[in-house]
């Protein structure tokens, strides 16, 4: 069973839409017992990353999760926050995998903000992520903050700047992109770490 | 590299779809989710459903196809039509939308753009602007095209901007309908004056026009109904069509 994290930072019932096409058990939940016993876990978000690294701190599951041992999904600001600090509102985050978050607006002074819509994604790394994925293949963004490259990133995408749109550590992985909203590439890849991961 | 989008609109009234459809293999053309799933089986980068309905029965009849919409298709929506309060705007995220868009409930009441935008974040926030050109100039009209509010569009447009809307969706009354091809001048203008992405609409009739309203226009999507319901054009040869003439879409 997938355990998807509710901590009001929006898209969850995107992310249940796909699950439900996938014929995936889930539960939604923001309750450590219910939480617990989930095989993998989901972490989605829209918003903004103070908000939801304070949301997660007043359910209490940060502990948890960067204990965590099994396989776990951050989806857009659910991968961001994996990293140890975001620029956004200056916000320490979970510092699971290294590296800083950063608005787009400090690489490129020109971009329109945010970065919305369908770009493709450059697999540097095989991951059962990615598995029957091609690289190059479109996904759907909407995002003002980026991630850094690092040794942990499988998946890059340029926007003015380029930066990592799939990483992957240990039972850790994230997307920057929205894999519930993009097609049938986006079931893929859920499918993929449902089953694969 | 982020690629531009091709978006059809589909009008909805108390809960089927309206202008008639050309769709061979559709068991029901009128019905929305039926629709929206085909054009996005054919490589639609995103869907607008307009609520045109005029009674309470047909917008809540709409809030449950928005919600049948969100479980069968996986590509973004916006939905629009008849959203005047935050409370409308909430309801339509909640049952699954990504955007939505404000027309004459921002021209009334511009504040609604800042309140939408600060509690949903602007890129769930659409602004769609309705305009006729007269003179050099455009004017910005309400209540679907009925009423001028005298109001210059580009002024309006930074305005919009400037309270928090993420995207604009910009129609041109003087070309909706006769597939003559988009307001290229107003994309032009309007592209310099805002740096948010602008969605063209109306006059879309071949394959050029939608190049034009990309290349010359710089716009970052288009938008358009019949040409899609008829067939006239089909997505899938359109993205090839732009592909091949060096525009970056997903195909």
């Amino acid at each position: 069973m997938v355990g998807i994290i509710d901590y009001e930072a929006g898209n969850i019932r995107s992310v249940v839409n796909a699950l439900k096409v996938l014929g995936v058990q889930y539960v939604v939940s923001n309750n450590l017992n219910e939480l617990m016993k989930a095989t993998k876990i989901i972490l989605p978000g829209v918003g903004e990353a103070r908000s939801a690294m304070l949301s997660l701190q007043r359910v209490g599951l940060i502990e948890w999760i960067k204990n965590l041992n099994v396989p776990f999904l951050g989806i857009c600001l659910g991968m961001q926050i994996l990293f140890e600090s975001s620029t956004e509102r200056n916000t320490t985050c979970l510092g699971i995998v290294n590296g800083t978050i950063d608005h787009f607006s400090v690489a490129n002074k020109k971009l329109k903000i945010p970065h919305m819509g369908w770009n493709d994604v450059h697999i540097i790394r095989d991951s059962p992520l990615f598995a029957h994925i091609p690289s190059g293949t479109y996904f759907y963004f909407v995002h003002s903050y980026f991630a850094p490259r690092t040794d942990v990133t499988i998946g890059e995408t340029t926007y003015g700047v380029p930066f990592a749109s799939a990483i992957h550590y240990k039972n850790f992985y994230g997307v920057q992109f929205h894999p519930e909203k993009s097609s049938t590439s986006g079931l893929q890849l859920l499918k993929n770490f449902v089953e694969l991961c | 590299m982020l690629t531009k989008r091709i978006i059809p609109c589909l009008d909805v009234k108390n809960g089927r779809t309206v202008k008639g459809t050309n769709f061979l293999n559709l068991r029901d053309a009128g019905d929305p989710v039926e629709l929206g799933a085909r054009y996005s089986d054919e490589g639609a980068d995103e869907l607008v459903f307009l609520d045109i309905s005029a009674t309470l029965e047909g917008r809540s009849t709409f809030l449950s196809m928005v919600e049948r919409v969100a479980e069968a298709i996986h590509i973004p929506f916006t939905v629009g039509g008849g959203i005047r309060t935050i409370d409308d705007i909430v309801k339509a995220l909640d049952a699954g939308a990504d955007k939505v868009s404000l027309n004459s409930a921002a021209l009334a009441n511009p504040d609604l753009i800042n309140q939408a935008s600060k509690r949903v974040g602007t890129q769930s926030v659409v602004v769609a602007i309705d305009v006729k050109r007269s003179g050099t100039t455009w004017t910005v009209w309400t209540k679907a095209g009925t009423e001028p509010t005298g109001r210059d569009a580009l002024v309006w447009s930074r305005e919009v901007v400037e309270r928090g809307a993420g995207e604009l969706l910009v129609t041109s009354m003087d070309r909706d309908g006769t597939t003559s091809g988009y307001d290229i001048e107003l994309l032009q203008v309007l592209s310099e004056c805002v740096s948010v992405p602008i969605i063209a609409s109306g006059g879309a009739g071949t394959m050029y026009h939608a190049l034009e309203a990309i290349v010359h226009g710089k716009a970052d999507a288009v938008l358009a109904a019949s040409i899609f319901h008829y067939q006239k054009i089909k997505i899938k040869e359109l993205k090839q069509f732009l592909h091949s003439h060096g525009i970056p879409v997903r195909v």
